[in-house]
């Protein structure tokens, strides 16, 4: 009898505190899932325009019939596109830019970053907060003073840099370097510091601490700073549209506007389909690395 | 194999001395535990002989070099580490040959090593899986295991242990006593628990604020502890202390812990503590140990007196009692079947042929 007490008496209260607790969380999943689909919406909106823009001919494009549907669909857009030398020309300049700034990017803030995160010395604390700070400089402040300070090195040294795509190789590492050391200080500083203690002991370098325990141990890391680097490269548009003007010389976002763009005629279709083009290598690498992205490998490392 | 020396190290970080001046021998082959409370400087020492920090004065020697400026890995040292510090992305096997690796050893031997080392910490079954596939005991013991291929000059441990749950940490102590016994390399171990330190060391270095208190083997510690500290950190439940003072009473020398309690000192004792001026301040020192139930027949130096117990731990095979004792709580170990109860008065002996006397003031064992 007692014990049917406890249970009626029990049962109850514990029963409202689940509930409370579950209700509160299926309003957080509502709330979530609503917010995600206009999101979702917000951000999808733009590319799905762009599709079907992009399998419409001028024609359809210019008539007055409805935008978000394709009537007569073709690919003539992008076969155009595709077979044009220039545009061709336009996608290997940012291939070739966007590889190469990558490559100089990791080569300099991976040691940077091991270096200011772990080798304590004098005014190490100061530079990392420095190497932060120079990424906040916007570079709209800064094309100016570059396009003089390039033309001033071409007339000196007789080596031109305006108006070729290689000055880009110098121009993007200012806003990649900073932002990818900036990432892989957080992502070494989370490495616990008994790791490379141990390496050390076991008569490692640190060179071969960087190479063999803290390059593996924060890919993740790594990998989120070449999609960083690799986006900004890519994507980039203000600097090259400043420094470079020969068609020969552009990379894709300025090629696509100066040459799909003629005085007051948009070629809306191209434009389009060019974007879309540009913008599939990105998403084709964000695809592929994603998984490593969210990884994480620390763990088991030690305790936790 | 190699001895470890150190002369007057002194560690500063700014300001603080971090480690004021220690001088340690320790031998060949031997096992030595630096134990104290947090802060107590006892990591720095270790991570100096390790040469993860920089010595601020001072001498370090392994097998008679002095390595103040020599960087760790030419120091020829295995350190395991607390968090056990294994490499996340390399398989056990890997981690263990590692350092071997690095020295570019022949691909036979180390493998050789590898599984004589695995087969030792009963882990062959782990070699090819990764640290985050293990629990926690697995993992210390895969970092005893990458310490031992290197067959190193010296062993250092740092608190391996913390990181594991009770039970384990009993069997993990007796498997680092063990891995001793067979590769007698000389260990330099860190602990802030006396039940490890006593368990495992040769001889116990109780460090205090920077400073060693006392070096001894366990036994020498629990029995002539040098000052309170010592006398209070070993040895669980600790030792109690109650204020008193001596007395001469009928020409023998009494001790006295209240107006109505007063202790005759046996024969040996009130020797040793003639010369201790009559007016000093000092403490009692019992162990819980020598505070039992009083028998019928008591023996020489063992006196009876009466108390009422605020609590009593029935333990098993014994029962602690805690009473107070002129403002002091004093804990006692009795026989479960003593009748001690909480709340009730029971007659106990203390056994003042293990008494220590100390200067309540310096806080010295007289």
């Amino acid at each position: 009898m007692a014990s049917t007490v406890v249970i009626d008496k029990g049962a109850p209260t514990r029963k409202v505190k689940y509930g409370s607790m579950s209700r509160d969380r299926a309003w957080a999943l509502r709330w979530s899932y609503f917010f995600l689909i206009v999101f979702a919406i917000f951000s999808l909106v733009p590319p799905l325009y762009m599709l079907i823009t992009s399998l419409k001919s001028s024609a359809e494009i210019s008539a007055a019939t409805n935008p978000w549907w394709v009537f007569h669909p073709t690919l003539s857009n992008y076969i155009e596109l595709l077979t044009s030398n220039q545009f061709l020309t336009f996608f290997w300049n940012s291939a070739w830019v966007s590889i190469v700034v990558v490559t100089i990017t990791m080569l300099i803030s991976v040691p940077a970053a091991f270096a200011l995160s772990r080798m304590r010395f004098w005014g190490s604390a100061t530079l990392a907060t420095g190497v932060f700070l120079t990424y906040l400089i916007p570079d709209t402040l800064l094309f100016l003073p570059l396009f003089k300070m390039f033309a001033a090195f071409g007339d000196w040294t007789g080596i031109p840099l305006i108006n070729r795509w290689y000055v880009l190789l110098i121009v993007y590492p200012t806003l990649t370097v900073p932002f990818c050391t900036w990432i892989m200080i957080g992502y070494f500083a989370s490495i616990p510091k008994e790791l490379d203690e141990a390496a050390i002991i076991d008569g490692a370098s640190w060179f071969q601490t960087l190479t063999r325990i803290f390059i593996p141990v924060a890919m993740p890391g790594l990998i989120a700073a070449t999609i960083f680097a690799f986006t900004v490269s890519w994507a980039q548009f203000l600097y090259p549209l400043v420094f470079t003007t020969s068609t020969d010389q552009l990379v894709l976002p300025v090629g696509i506007i100066t040459t799909l763009i003629k005085g007051d005629v948009f070629n809306w279709g191209q434009i389009m389909t060019g974007a879309l083009l540009g913008a599939a290598p990105p998403l084709i690498i964000y695809a592929f690395l994603m998984d490593y992205y969210i990884a994480g490998l620390t763990a088991g490392a030690t305790k936790g | 194999m190699a001895d470890v020396t150190l002369r007057k190290v002194i560690k500063r970080y700014d300001e603080v001395e971090a480690v004021r001046g220690i001088d340690l021998d320790i031998a060949d082959h031997e096992f030595v535990v630096l134990v104290g409370p947090s802060g107590c400087g006892k990591s720095t020492t270790l991570r100096m002989i390790a040469g993860l920090e920089d010595i601020s004065d001072g001498d370090i020697m392994i097998g008679g070099d002095v390595v103040n400026d020599v960087p760790p890995k030419d120091r020829d040292i295995a350190m395991v580490f607390q968090n056990y510090a294994l490499y996340p992305h390399m398989t056990v096997a890997e981690n263990m040959s590692f350092g071997l690796r690095l020295k570019r050893y022949p691909k036979a031997e180390i493998k050789s090593r590898v599984d004589e080392a695995a087969r030792m910490l009963d882990i062959v079954e782990l070699v090819d899986r990764k640290p985050k596939q293990l629990s926690g005991g697995q993992r210390q013991r895969v970092a005893m295991g990458r310490a031992i291929v290197r067959n190193p000059k010296v062993f250092l441990f740092d608190e391996p242990l913390s990181n594991l749950d009770a039970k384990l940490r009993v069997q993990m102590r007796i498997e680092i006593k063990k891995v001793h016994q067979k590769v007698r390399t000389t260990t330099v171990y860190v602990t802030h628990d006396q039940v490890e330190a006593m368990t495992l060391a040769d001889r116990v270095v109780v460090m205090n604020h920077g400073r060693i208190e006392q070096i001894g083997t366990p036994n020498e510690l629990y029995h002539k502890p040098a000052t309170k500290f010592v006398a209070s950190f070993i040895g669980s439940p600790a030792m109690n202390f109650i204020p008193c003072r001596l007395e001469d009473l009928a020409g023998k020398l009494h001790v006295r812990l209240t107006d109505r309690t007063t202790f005759p000192l046996p024969p040996a004792r009130a020797a040793r503590y003639q010369g201790v001026p009559r007016s000093d301040k000092l403490l009692l020192g019992l162990r819980p140990e020598h505070i039992t139930e009083a028998r019928p027949h008591l023996a020489p130096g063992v006196e009876a007196f009466d108390a009422v117990l605020d609590v009593t731990e029935p333990m098993g095979m014994e029962t602690l009692i805690y009473f107070t004792l002129e403002g002091s709580q004093v804990c006692g170990r009795v026989n479960p079947n003593a009748g001690a109860q909480d709340g009730a008065p029971l007659r106990l002996a203390v056994d003042l042929n293990n008494m220590h006397l100390l200067n309540e003031v310096t806080g010295v064992v007289l």
